[in-house]
């Protein structure tokens, strides 16, 4: 019988190895999965690869383990921000690596490692400081970069409603990262807010299919926290 | 110079917005940046149905929420709390910015710090030392749309030019903007040159020539 639900985050998490490259949902705080960074803080893996949109906001979340000293280096787009000031001061004192990504290019590379992709060439960047030093390529006229996949050993996902074999749906814009990190990660680990019974989601909704999921942890629905914070 | 800049007739920021607004087609799929573009939507024609994307992942956004109402599991690409029109979607990342790169958005809006005569766009990062970047989808946003408009002040505080003959800050996207919006002038930029087809009422064209660092013609 398959079942992935595990009882903790702390269970679901006890094999993150020191160096391991870990990618975290969300956009900002939408499908940031709290309880599963707390547990990685708690568990005490170090010098970990994080890929994220941001860099985490406030003193919570992705910023509690950047303040905890356990990140090495983070893959993201957009790490400043009004409350980035963790991520500031590190990066200030050298005391962490910044790969910046343009956006789309880190969903596409995400997408490319699930989906068995070498490499794409995208129109994103090219010409542009993000692009030195990367191959270029003419295609019918126009110029591309070559971008490459980018894999993880952990992904952390926050979704809606699960089932034991890893099934998963998501809230409104809570999606964003979630579907594609679940892809291009040996092991996915997901909160889900209900675990449904099996054969109860609906099978022309469910958004990822259970065998991108390797844990699931039920957690029970918190509000989602506000953003805290404005664009500049 | 024909006139002390702070004398002259301006736009202000929504009336800059409704001039935007005004070239949004009905039917038209659309990306409002970060920051002056997001007015626009506040100016969109009662009598044209637009259908707003932002690259976190929805489609069809409506307005803000009433205060209480927010949702924080349904933002914008600002992480401000919006909601959802009748026929909206959600989806993911990657299909949000497969939108933009693969030409399916009809228009984007974007600010910038900089736009050179050839349509370049500066509009990430200063390159001042310390300055710690942040790119977000602006390169994607840049390059994706069929049309790429800017909105921006047409000087700086210091009175320099926004319109250049080459960025002097770090590019976003090369030769991809086709039209700015200034508070002076609505500007279209492409083989013809840089090409005035809008001006703030009361100002000539001499002023404004003497205010922008390219040449400029008259449509």
């Amino acid at each position: 019988m398959i079942n992935k639900i595990v009882d903790s985050a702390a269970a679901a998490l006890a094999d993150v190895k020191d160096g391991a490259t870990v990618m975290i949902g969300g956009f900002g705080t939408a499908g940031q999965p709290d309880v599963l960074i707390d547990a990685l803080i708690a568990q005490g893996a170090r010098d970990l690869t994080i890929v994220n949109n941001n860099a985490g906001n406030g003193d919570v979340g992705l910023a509690a383990l950047l303040a905890a000293g356990r990140v090495r280096k983070i893959v993201c787009s957009f790490p400043r921000q009004a409350d980035s000031h963790h991520f500031d001061r590190l990066y200030r004192e050298g005391r962490l690596e910044l790969e910046l990504v343009p956006q789309g290019n880190l969903a596409e590379r995400i997408r490319a490692a699930g989906a068995g992709i070498g490499g794409f060439f995208t129109p994103t960047g090219y010409g542009t400081l993000l692009a030195e030093g990367k191959e270029t390529r003419e295609i019918d006229g126009r110029m591309y970069v070559l971008e490459r996949p980018l894999h993880a050993d952990f992904a952390l996902v926050k979704a809606e409603r699960g089932d034991r074999w890893g099934n998963l749906t998501y809230r409104m814009t809570a999606r964003n990262f979630g579907p594609i990190m679940a892809t291009a990660a040996k092991c996915t680990v997901a909160t889900v807010h209900e675990v449904a019974e099996l054969g109860a989601l609906d099978p022309e909704a469910i958004v990822t299919p259970g065998l991108f999921v390797q844990r699931v942890v039920h957690i029970p629905r918190q509000a989602t926290r506000g953003a805290g914070f404005r664009a500049d | 110079m024909n006139g002390s800049p702070n004398t002259l007739p301006r736009w202000t920021r929504d009336q800059m917005a409704a001039r935007v607004a005004r070239d949004i087609a009905d039917g038209a799929v659309v990306n409002l940046g970060i920051g002056l573009p997001t007015l626009v939507a506040n100016h969109l024609p009662a009598d044209r149905e637009v259908v707003l994307h932002s690259e976190n992942g929805v489609i069809g956004m409506g307005p803000a929420p009433a205060p209480g109402a927010e949702d924080f599991d349904l933002i914008n690409a600002g992480k401000q709390p919006v909601t959802l029109l009748p026929g909206g979607a959600f989806f993911h990342h990657a299909d949000s910015f497969a939108m933009m790169r693969g030409g399916h958005l009809d228009v984007c809006v974007l600010g910038a710090f900089q736009v050179s005569a050839r349509g370049d766009l500066a509009n990430w990062h200063t390159g001042a030392p310390g300055a710690i970047p942040a790119v977000g989808g602006a390169m994607d946003l840049a390059i994706g749309a069929k049309k790429t408009y800017v909105m921006m002040e047409h000087t700086t505080r210091q009175g320099e030019s926004k319109l250049v003959e080459a960025c002097t800050y770090p590019l976003t996207g090369l030769a991809c903007v086709s039209r700015v919006y200034t508070d002076l002038a609505v500007i279209d930029l492409g083989a013809e040159g840089a090409v005035v087809v809008d001006r703030v009422p009361g100002l000539a064209f001499e002023q404004l020539q003497a205010l922008t660092a390219i040449a400029l013609r008259q449509a």
